[in-house]
């Protein structure tokens, strides 16, 4: 590896996928407002909750991120510039088209949304233009997605688990994958501001 | 391109051939159904038959029809619970339930009914309300060893506590204790329910329609369909409800994406539950 990264400023990415449990809403709370309105980005967030009642995430974060904020009706085409939370209850896949697709099929790592069915999916159709971020948490869900998104050639930055609320689920990401960079929540913010960089190598 | 990303388009090539086969071999369809979804499945089920490669599995799975029925467990999904979103029910009972009244018989339609959580389900409601005799839920699936485990009526008794909680929520006045009796682990389900319950093997992407009927469930089922086998599927709702029956689907599927979605308009928004539109002027 040639040293942790700094800049995303060069790097051609098509979608943005996060995940996160206990003490994982305080790190979106920093991440997600920063990131740009107009980079052409998808993001795709999971966060493991209660699975008996709606997620309120998407109206806590709808008027605090430049991006616009939805919870996905299965087979919902996907678009630039939205992020997405996985809907209570229910697996959150990337599929082919770019499209939605939610699955209610076992629970994965206990926990209904799982991170790692996100993540495995989005790093089988978006390959290399791919940038996971796995945050503070209780279990190990998360840490095979990591592995499969850096096998595609995707960016993987974990949150520091000396920073983490919870540390297990960044700690076993690390246990699994050497990902790209280990930041505390504020470094993973300016990493995330280096996407607002003029030049965009979007070049689809 | 990457040596990873070449390796993941050869996979998707065997999934294509994969359920070409199965679907020479054993006319079951699962061509159209939504690619990650089924990929994870067939992934788990390499793993649960010890095959390195999907060409491995198929090779089996085609000289050994015994194999088979197990290979169908892990294709298809049996995660379900009963009275699964209890406002559903709810607005079921406010909201349909009214107007199902009105019918001297009534003919229900529990599509992809797996283990049979949502027949039951629908059935102790109809009870409830005072329509099962008049009743027949037809329950159709495509797995027969699920139709079976449906048809014993036996629940394992570790998920019966969050069944209760949901049976309550949805409005229910009795409790569900009312129409099981646990042993050695299970809850064995009133027999009575039944009777007014037919199910059977039929197929959303290969049978087409059976009967007329008044109301229509499938939930969580068309998710795991791409959007062609969607249409298909809903194409046959619609032509199976009579005019202004009823049809609820997933809290998060939706008829939107659908050329059939004119034809629905909507009882319950939030609850996903449509009408057929009145047919003639």
């Amino acid at each position: 590896m040639s040293g942790p990264l700094t800049s995303l400023a060069g790097r051609a990415l098509d979608a943005i996928v996060v995940g996160g449990s206990a003490g994982g809403v305080e790190a979106l709370s920093e991440l997600l407002p920063v990131l740009p309105a107009k980079r052409g980005l998808s993001v795709f967030v999971v966060l493991h909750q209660p699975r008996d009642r709606s997620s309120l995430l998407p109206d806590l974060f709808a008027s605090r991120c430049a991006l616009t904020v939805c919870e996905p009706d299965d087979k919902q085409a996907i678009e630039a510039n939205c992020i997405y939370f996985a809907p209570s209850d229910y697996h959150m896949l990337v599929d082919v088209g770019p499209q939605i697709s939610l699955s209610a099929d076992e629970l994965v790592h206990f926990s209904r949304p799982s991170i790692d069915v996100l993540f495995e999916s989005a790093a089988d159709v978006y390959g290399a233009r791919l940038l996971a971020i796995v945050l503070s948490g209780g279990n190990a869900d998360g840490a095979d997605g990591a592995r499969a998104v850096h096998d595609a050639g995707g960016v993987v930055i974990v949150q520091d688990p000396r920073t983490a609320r919870v540390p297990v689920m960044p700690q076993s990401a690390l246990d699994r994958v050497t990902p790209d960079a280990v930041l505390p929540v504020a470094g993973i913010s300016m990493l995330l501001n280096t996407l607002n960089a003029k030049e965009f190598p979007n070049d689809r | 391109m990457s040596a990873t990303l070449a390796a993941a388009d050869d996979f998707d090539i065997e999934i294509r051939l994969f359920l070409d086969a199965i679907y020479h071999r054993y006319h079951y369809d699962f061509r159209s159904y939504a690619l990650q979804s089924i990929k994870r499945r067939i992934r788990a089920a390499m793993q649960r038959f010890g095959c390195q490669t999907l060409s491995q599995l198929q090779e089996r799975v085609l000289q050994d029809a015994e194999l088979f029925p197990g290979l169908l467990d892990f294709l298809t999904v049996h995660v379900s619970e009963m009275f699964r979103d209890p406002p559903f029910f709810l607005a079921l009972r406010e909201k349909v339930v009214p107007i199902l009244r009105t019918y001297p018989s009534l003919k229900i339609w529990v599509a992809g009914c797996s283990a049979g959580e949502e027949a039951y389900s629908m059935a102790i409601l109809l009870h409830e309300e005072g329509l099962l005799s008049r009743s027949l839920i037809y329950a159709t699936d495509i797995n027969p060893r699920a139709l079976q485990r449906a048809e014993a009526g036996v629940f394992d008794v570790q998920s019966i506590a969050g069944f209760t909680e949901n049976h309550r929520r949805s409005g229910a006045p009795v409790s569900l204790s009312e129409y099981y009796t646990a042993a050695y682990g299970s809850a064995l389900f009133d027999k009575a329910l039944r009777r007014n319950i037919v199910f059977s093997d039929h197929s959303l992407a290969t049978d087409s329609v059976f009967a007329e009927v008044q109301l229509i469930t499938c939930r969580n089922v068309l998710i795991y369909f791409d959007r062609g086998l969607q249409e298909r599927a809903i194409g046959l709702f619609r032509d199976a409800l009579c005019p202004n029956g009823f049809i609820g689907i997933g809290s998060k599927e939706s008829l939107r994406f659908s050329r059939h979605g004119a034809a629905f308009v909507p009882v319950s928004t939030e609850e996903r539950i449509y009408q057929m539109r009145r047919v003639g002027p």
